[in-house]
């Protein structure tokens, strides 16, 4: 399977790749990790006029935590570096999680973080860990740079806020105000498979009492699903089987699962609940132990 | 019959070509690519190494695994400019001219392979992992391999082959050091 023909271009820096899309008119791709663009040019679902490839402007496969405490990952971080990364564990808990269930090893040896969470897909497992805790992507376009909300940035499946001339150049996810906790659950009927179901969970405890809780849902419906509404009934309380029913139940119910291939609604549904309950009654565990 | 590799690269007025250096198996290679050509295409019709396989060519597979820079990656998802400057790593520059790669004798040994279709990529997904990781548990190598697909041996000789060469290079670490 061939690709249609395409201009092909290797800038250097961002600006270069910036003044290469504006001047595609909306023609004009980015081309990252290549691991949904590649697939998508060769099944001719997408053929633009020119591929802009950013592998080759420097310093941006970088991740790293600011004196605050937010992760800021560049755009050519690739799923590989954050499963690898000796530090994700230990400040965000629920990315170092997924980060092992995203496509098989090969695709994460070059697929980006930052490629993902642009590519929009309803079943992408990055886009609901950065729901799940919030924070924005970096854009930057002719007029410079600006900040998008994640919960702003993907507008619908495969659509994002990004305007034509931008490029993404790093995802920014705070870190938890208290100490760190959550964990990445996903359904998968062989590895490399997208998500029958996933449930991203991120807490910021205070000793035992839940300060913050986030929540996103990937695979249960026609875009990342929104659970932050639903699971913040923990916040101020402690996780008791009754706080983590009640909040079980809640995710569920905003799930907006189809039947298809992959299992009815009602089974993924279940299945959603069944992963928060589990979730969040381990790391009750964890907290148990630690006290 | 043409080849896919013939029709894109036959020189047609008005379609640039790029010129692209890559290094494969340690040897500089130069030439001159239509943009859409794609890596697997590059070195199985343009190189003449037939050793990387294309099964699924819809990034499923694993059948045309090659190292980039030292990174297992699906050559029939990745375009050949991308290569430009680059290091590529084949099956066919695993064995040295005298001896095989310990992955390559582990195989032979544990008959990790029948047909073969994906024992290049298999074996070049393992050499990665032992690079990082020279003691990996089963998990571990299960887990590695689990981008590469067999229809044939069922994975048990394939996973007995890894921790062979694991053994055996651990083995020699230990002689040289
Ligand atoms: C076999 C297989 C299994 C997979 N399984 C999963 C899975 O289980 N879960 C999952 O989440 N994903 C899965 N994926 C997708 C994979 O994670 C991709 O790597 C990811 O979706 C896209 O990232 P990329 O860097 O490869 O982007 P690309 O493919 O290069 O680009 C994707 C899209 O985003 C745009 N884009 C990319 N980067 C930027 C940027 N910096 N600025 C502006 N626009 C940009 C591109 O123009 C393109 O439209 C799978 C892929 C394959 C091939
Ligand atoms: S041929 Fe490339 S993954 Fe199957
Ligand atoms: S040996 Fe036949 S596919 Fe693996």
């Amino acid at each position: 399977m061939y690709p249609s023909r395409f201009a092909y271009e290797a800038p250097t820096s961002i600006d270069e790749a910036i003044a290469l899309l504006d001047a595609g008119g909306g023609e004009a791709k980015v081309l990252s990790g290549g691991q949904s663009l590649i697939p998508m040019l060769k099944l001719r679902f997408a053929s633009p006029a020119t591929i802009v490839d950013i592998n080759n402007i420097p310093d941006l496969d970088y991740h790293r935590v600011d004196a605050e405490g937010n992760l800021h990952i560049g755009a050519l971080c690739r799923h590989v570096d954050l499963e690898q990364s000796t530090t994700l564990a230990d400040t965000h808990p629920t990315l170092a999680a997924a980060a092992e269930l995203v496509a098989d090893p090969i695709v994460r040896s070059r697929g980006t973080f930052v490629g993902s969470v642009c590519h929009a897909d309803p079943q992408g497992d990055w886009a609901a860990t950065m729901v799940a805790q919030g924070g924005y992507i970096v854009a930057q376009g002719p007029n410079g740079r600006r900040k998008i909300d994640i919960r702003e940035f993907v507008l619908g499946p495969f659509v994002t806020a990004l305007a034509y001339n931008e490029v993404a150049v790093e995802a920014v996810i705070p870190g938890a105000k208290g100490t760190p906790r959550g964990s990445y659950l996903k359904l998968e009927r062989r590895v490399g498979d997208f998500a029958t179901a996933s449930v991203a969970v991120s807490l910021d405890m205070d000793g035992d009492v839940v300060r913050r809780a986030g929540c996103a849902l990937a695979g249960v419906g026609g875009r990342t699903i929104d659970a932050n509404d639903a699971i913040s009934c923990l916040e101020g309380k402690t996780l008791t089987e009754d706080s983590i029913d009640q909040a079980s139940d809640a995710v569920a119910a905003v799930a907006e699962p189809r039947t298809d291939h992959r299992g009815s609604d009602a089974y993924k549904r279940h299945i959603v609940q069944t992963f928060v309950k589990r979730i969040l009654t381990n790391l009750a565990r964890t907290e148990q132990k630690a006290a | 019959m043409t080849s896919l590799y013939d029709e894109v690269q036959t020189p047609t007025e008005g379609v640039p070509t790029r010129r692209i250096t890559v290094v494969v198996n340690g040897e500089k290679r130069t030439v001159d690519v239509e943009p859409r050509l794609l890596l697997a295409h590059l070195l199985r019709q343009g190189l003449q190494l037939t050793g990387t396989h294309i099964g699924c060519d819809t990034t499923s597979c694993g059948a045309c695994t090659v190292l980039f820079d030292g990174r297992p990656v699906k050559s029939c998802t990745m375009l050949a400019v991308q290569a430009d400057g680059h290091e590529v790593e084949t099956v066919e520059g695993m064995a040295s001219a005298s001896e095989l790669h310990p992955v390559q004798e582990g195989f032979k040994q544990e008959h990790g392979l029948q047909c073969g279709y994906c024992t290049p990529g298999m074996m070049l997904t393992s050499k990665a992992l032992l690079e990082r990781n020279p003691n990996p548990t089963e998990d571990d190598v299960r887990w590695a391999l689990s981008g590469n697909l067999c229809r044939c041996t069922g994975y048990q000789n394939i996973v007995k082959s890894v921790l062979w060469a694991a053994e055996k290079m651990r083995a020699e670490q230990g002689e040289d050091a």
